[in-house]
């Protein structure tokens, strides 16, 4: 079974981010960049399938500018095979990515495509969904176990009222969520081992996709802040202030 | 299917274990809102099987022209593979499609937008004229003022951030329609209901949250009997669902459930700006904290630095 994980280069989830003050865009631009964390553990779902015997190859894709090409790295330093890079300066809504990724998998044709459910920056939650359906696979969305049986994948996932399992007939496209794994940390010899695999770089418009942006953006604005309240020295003031002030008790 | 040529609005109507979704009256609160920019007819779409029950409930929604249901056996658990296609055909009569930005919505929306070459957008939290909305991104650091052209506008609304509703009297037309032809791609397996033994944390009045100054998952028994005493949801922070002290159906963020009680109280929380996008909205907010310097302190209407291990069973105590 061939497994494609698609990834996104995105900024550290540990480094805070506010919009510019002009409202153009947000203030990242010395911002330390990683894999963005539920991409993390799609790869590492996607190595540990090939450890397990279940799967024989796996393929990492990202799209994107020049320097995700260091977040593929990565990926092929925990144990992906080889990586493809499909490049552009294009900001893509989820939409354009979902058509693009589409093409890879006509070409590449896995039996998995594994994504993480969202993307901490846009935080769209749309582009496995959408791949899902231009591929006519059926999804796995929010995954939090993931089981190959037969022709079959069972998925289980999270949703708000608790867990559901599907079975999904392969080919499908599964998104991961939080709890499906803890990924590991690469170590110093797969890290040298990463740059000898296959890197192909593929420039975004070869591919021949339709990617006109359908959303306009107007601007970047910073949330209204909670208005800071006071300080209560104990246990008794919280009560009584929660009971005459606020009246939620 | 249209009955005027006046624009229509489709709502995907919402089922959970009791039936009718309460998040359907956000949704509608919501659609009262795109209402104040563009006149629009509101149309509901029940799916499922055995669903006349919730049909009727939807049908006493205000204002709404009529209640489609589409009742089979084949949609009894909504799969998108099934829903979708079949939905893509539907919405073309209408100027918008809108649901909840729950795992329901998210799961189906962006599946129907791809097959009608759609973007949506989703977890709409403002909506300032009939084409540009609001949406947060970079886990709530900011929110993004977007228009969109397109001809038909999907929609995914967060709950949390408008008003809801209240069922009336008045019965719209309920019309039976064809349902999806049953596919045989995807299979239900089971579903582990969450044990409803306390309130569900998107609709609570009161909600307890715990972070990883909690220290072990059994420490969350703490605040168990906070709630208890509160008649509270008990939620966790991200970094306590990543410890394994809770499971993630009680994540409150911007990765989780987003929550807007009257009353929510973070304990052993640092409120990472992922889980404050998550809860900013609650209209007043406790902090019980040991570091005076957590961050939670400040978006706190009353912050009390102390030992969570002395501060709760006090609190319980004098509640």
């Amino acid at each position: 079974m061939k497994i494609l994980v698609a990834i996104k280069r995105v900024v550290d989830p540990g480094v805070r981010v506010r919009p510019l003050t002009d409202g153009s865009g947000m203030d990242i631009a010395t911002a330390k960049m990683s894999m963005n964390p539920f991409c993390e553990i799609a790869v590492e779902e996607a190595i540990r399938l090939k450890e397990q015997g279940l799967a024989t190859e796996v393929v990492v894709v990202t799209i994107g500018s020049q320097s995700a090409q260091e977040q593929l790295r990565s990926a092929l330093a925990l144990g992906a095979d080889r990586a493809l890079h499909i490049v552009t300066d294009l900001p893509l809504e989820p939409l354009a990515i979902a058509k693009v990724l589409h093409v890879l998998v006509q070409q590449e044709q896995p039996q998995l495509v594994l994504l993480g459910k969202q993307s901490i920056d846009g935080d769209h939650n749309q582009t496995g969904q959408m791949l899902a359906a231009l591929c006519g696979y059926p999804q796995g969305t929010f995954a939090s176990r993931i089981e190959c049986k037969g022709d079959e994948v069972w998925v289980t996932r999270e949703l708000d009222g608790g867990l559901q399992t599907l079975a999904l007939k392969l080919p499908a496209v599964v998104t991961t969520d939080l709890r499906l794994n803890q990924p590991r940390y690469p170590t110093m010899p797969n890290i040298m081992k990463a740059r000898q695999k296959p890197l192909a770089v593929i420039p975004l418009a070869d591919l021949g996709v339709e990617l006109q942006a359908r959303l306009q953006i107007l601007a970047l604005e910073t949330p209204k802040l909670r208005q800071q309240g006071i300080r209560v020295k104990s246990v008794a003031e919280l009560v009584d202030k929660l009971r005459q002030e606020a009246k939620v008790l | 299917m249209t009955l005027t040529n006046n624009p229509a609005v489709l709502i995907l109507v919402e089922q959970d274990a009791g039936g009718f979704s309460l998040i359907n009256l956000k949704v509608m609160g919501a659609v009262e809102r795109l209402r104040h920019f563009v006149d629009l007819q509101v149309d509901l779409l029940v799916v499922g099987k055995d669903c006349a029950a919730v049909a009727d409930k939807a049908a006493r929604i205000p204002g709404v022209r009529q209640v489609l249901v589409a009742d089979s056996d084949s949609c009894e658990q909504q799969l998108p593979e099934a829903l979708a296609p079949w939905l893509a055909k539907l919405a073309c009569d209408y100027a918008y499609v809108c649901v909840g930005a729950t795992t329901f919505g998210k799961n189906l929306l962006p599946r129907v937008a791809a097959l009608m070459d759609i973007q949506p957008v989703t977890d709409v939290v403002a909506i300032h004229s009939a084409c540009e909305f609001s949406r947060p991104i970079y886990a709530g650091s900011a929110l993004a003022r977007m228009r969109t052209d397109q001809p038909i506008k999907l929609l995914s609304v967060r709950a949390s951030a408008f008003a809801d509703v209240a069922l009336g009297e008045s019965i719209a037309a309920v019309v039976p329609i064809t349902p999806p032809p049953p596919q045989h791609i995807s299979r239900f397996i089971d579903q582990q209901q969450v044990q409803a033994e306390r309130p569900e944390l998107a609709s609570a009045r009161v909600v307890v949250s715990g972070g990883r100054g909690l220290q072990a998952g059994e420490n969350f028994q703490l605040l168990y009997k906070l709630a208890d005493k509160l008649g509270a949801a008990v939620g966790a922070s991200r970094a306590a669902v990543d410890a394994g002290f809770a499971p993630n159906d009680m994540q409150v963020g911007q990765t989780g459930k987003v929550v807007a009680p009257e009353l929510y109280i973070a304990i052993g929380l640092s409120g990472a700006v992922q889980h404050l996008a998550g809860m900013r909205d609650s209209r007043v907010v406790v902090a019980i904290n040991k570091d005076p310097d957590a961050p939670i302190f400040q978006a706190a209407d009353y912050g009390l630095v102390a030992d969570l291990f002395d501060a709760v069973p006090e609190l319980i105590e004098l509640l």
